[in-house]
C-alpha cells in the first residue's frame, strides 16, 4: 500500500507517454489523420496498474476499427506492456469532433470536410447543401452517390474540373 | 422485464438487423450500377455492426454462460431466430429490395429513436443512438428510390407497385405485441408499437404519395418471425450464411 502514491504518478507519466506515442497511430482509411485528430480515440487513462486506451467506432459496422484498435494497442504497449483498448460506443461518434485544422487537412488531401453540424439534418448528405469541390474550389458540384468508398463518405463530381471526389458526411 | 425477456428482445433487433444484412450483402457485385451496388453494400454493412453491438449484448445475458455474437450468428438453427418475415424475403428485383427497405427503414428508425432516449438499459440507448445516425441515412436512400421508381417510368412504377402490393403482408408483423414487447413497453425499453404504427403510418404515406404509389389495402398479415417460424426462402439464406463457420468451426482468417 506504501507504493500507492508512487503508482499514481506513474500512472499520470505513463498516460502523457501513451498519449504521445497516440499522435502516430494514423486511421488506416485517411492514412494522412490521426486517429486522435478524427476523434476515434476518446481518452486515455490510467486504471489500477495499467494504461487504458479508449476508442470509438465511426460507424457500427466499420471494417476499419478492428485494425485501429490493434495499432492503438501495438503503440500504447511500446510504453506499457500490460495497456488495453477498450471500445465504447456511447456517446455516439460524431463529425462534430473534428476540428477546424483537422477539416482543413481534409480538404487538402482532396476530401471535402463534413460542413457544419450534425444538429442541422439536411447537412446529413450534402445533398441541397454547396459542397465545395476540395480541388478547384468551385460550388458547382453535384451528389453522385450519398454512399462512397467507406461508410463514412459519400461520392461527388465537380462540374468545374470534372473530377470526382468524395464528401466526409455529417453524422 | 426480466433477464430473459431482456435477452430476446435484444437478440430480435440484432436478428432484424443481421438478416437484412445479409440479404443486402447478396446484392454484392449485383446491382444495377455501381454506385447502388456501393450504397447497398454500406447499408449492409452498417446493419451487421448494429448485429455485432445487439447480439454481443444479448449473448452476455445467456444462464448457461456467455455467447458471442459469432456464435449466436452461426451455430443457431432457424427456429430459434426471432428476425421479422419482412427482412428475409428474397431481394426480388431492384423493387423489391428497396420496397423491403423502405418498409423496414421506418419502423426500425421510430424503434431506435424510441430505444435511444430510454434509461431502462444504457448499452442498448448507446446502440441505438448509434443506429439512429446509420439508420436516418438508409431511409432517406431508400425513400428517394420509392420516389424516383414510383414516379419514374410507366414499367418502373407498375414494378414496384407490384413489389409494394406483395410485401404489404408482412407489414402487420412489425406492431404485434406478444409478452416481450409488453414488458419492454412496461419497463421503457421497447416503444409503444400501437403509437409506433400511427408514424410509421405518416412516413410511409408521405413518401408513397410523392412516389404516386397506391397504399395496399391492410388484409391478411402474415406472421411467425417473432416466434422462430418462418418462411421457406429463409432456411436457403441461413444454410448459405452459415454454412463455412459449421463445416470449418473455429476458421478464422
Amino acid at each position: 500500500m506504501s507504493d500507492l502514491p508512487h503508482q499514481e504518478i506513474n500512472g499520470a507519466e505513463l498516460v502523457i507517454k501513451v498519449k504521445r506515442q497516440m499522435q502516430d497511430v494514423m486511421d488506416p482509411e485517411l492514412p494522412f489523420l490521426s486517429v486522435e485528430e478524427m476523434g476515434i480515440l476518446r481518452d486515455v487513462i490510467f486504471e489500477k496498474d495499467h494504461v487504458v486506451c479508449i476508442i470509438t467506432p465511426t460507424y457500427s459496422g466499420c471494417p476499419a476499427t478492428e485494425v485501429i484498435a490493434e495499432d492503438v494497442l501495438t503503440a500504447a504497449r511500446v510504453i506499457d506492456n500490460k495497456a488495453e483498448v477498450r471500445i465504447a460506443i456511447s456517446p455516439a461518434w460524431t463529425t462534430d469532433w473534428i476540428n477546424k485544422e483537422t477539416r482543413e487537412k481534409m480538404q487538402k488531401h482532396g476530401i471535402a470536410p463534413p460542413e457544419g453540424s450534425s444538429h442541422d439534418r439536411s447537412f446529413l448528405t450534402g445533398e441541397g447543401r454547396v459542397i465545395p469541390c476540395p480541388l478547384c474550389k468551385s460550388k458547382n458540384t453535384k451528389l453522385v452517390s450519398p454512399f462512397g468508398s467507406t461508410a463514412c463518405k459519400a461520392s461527388f463530381i465537380c462540374n468545374e474540373c470534372l473530377e470526382p471526389f468524395e464528401h466526409f458526411k455529417c453524422i | 422485464m426480466n433477464n430473459s425477456q431482456l435477452k430476446n428482445a435484444l437478440l430480435r433487433l440484432g436478428d432484424d438487423a443481421l438478416i437484412l444484412g445479409q440479404r443486402l450483402a447478396e446484392w454484392c457485385g449485383h446491382a444495377p450500377a455501381l454506385e447502388e451496388d456501393i450504397a447497398l453494400t454500406n447499408i449492409s454493412l452498417d446493419l451487421i455492426g448494429q448485429t455485432q453491438s445487439y447480439l454481443s449484448l444479448a449473448g452476455s445475458l445467456f444462464e448457461e454462460g456467455i455467447k458471442s455474437d459469432d456464435e449466436l450468428a452461426f451455430l443457431r438453427s432457424g427456429r430459434e431466430f426471432q428476425n421479422l418475415l419482412l427482412v428475409e424475403q428474397p431481394n426480388g428485383d431492384f423493387g423489391d429490395t428497396i420496397v423491403r427497405q423502405f418498409l423496414f427503414d421506418a419502423f426500425a428508425l421510430l424503434r431506435a429513436e424510441h430505444i435511444a432516449q430510454q434509461s431502462f438499459n444504457p448499452e442498448a440507448a448507446g446502440i441505438a443512438a448509434k443506429a439512429v445516425k446509420e439508420i436516418r441515412y438508409h431511409f432517406d436512400h431508400s425513400s428517394k428510390w420509392m420516389v424516383r421508381l414510383g414516379d419514374g417510368t410507366p414499367e418502373s412504377h407498375s414494378r414496384v407497385q407490384k413489389s409494394l402490393n406483395d410485401l404489404w403482408k408482412f407489414t402487420g408483423e412489425m406492431f404485434i405485441s406478444d409478452e416481450i414487447d409488453r414488458s419492454g413497453l412496461e419497463s421503457g425499453l421497447l416503444p409503444n408499437l400501437e403509437e409506433l404504427k400511427k408514424e410509421w403510418d405518416v412516413k410511409i404515406d408521405d413518401i408513397l404519395s410523392k412516389a404516386t404509389l397506391v397504399r395496399p389495402e391492410d388484409g391478411f398479415m402474415q406472421t411467425g418471425g417473432r416466434k422462430g417460424i418462418h418462411t421457406e426462402a429463409f432456411g436457403f439464406m441461413l444454410a448459405e450464411m452459415q454454412i463455412l463457420p459449421r463445416t470449418h468451426p473455429g476458421a478464422s482468417w
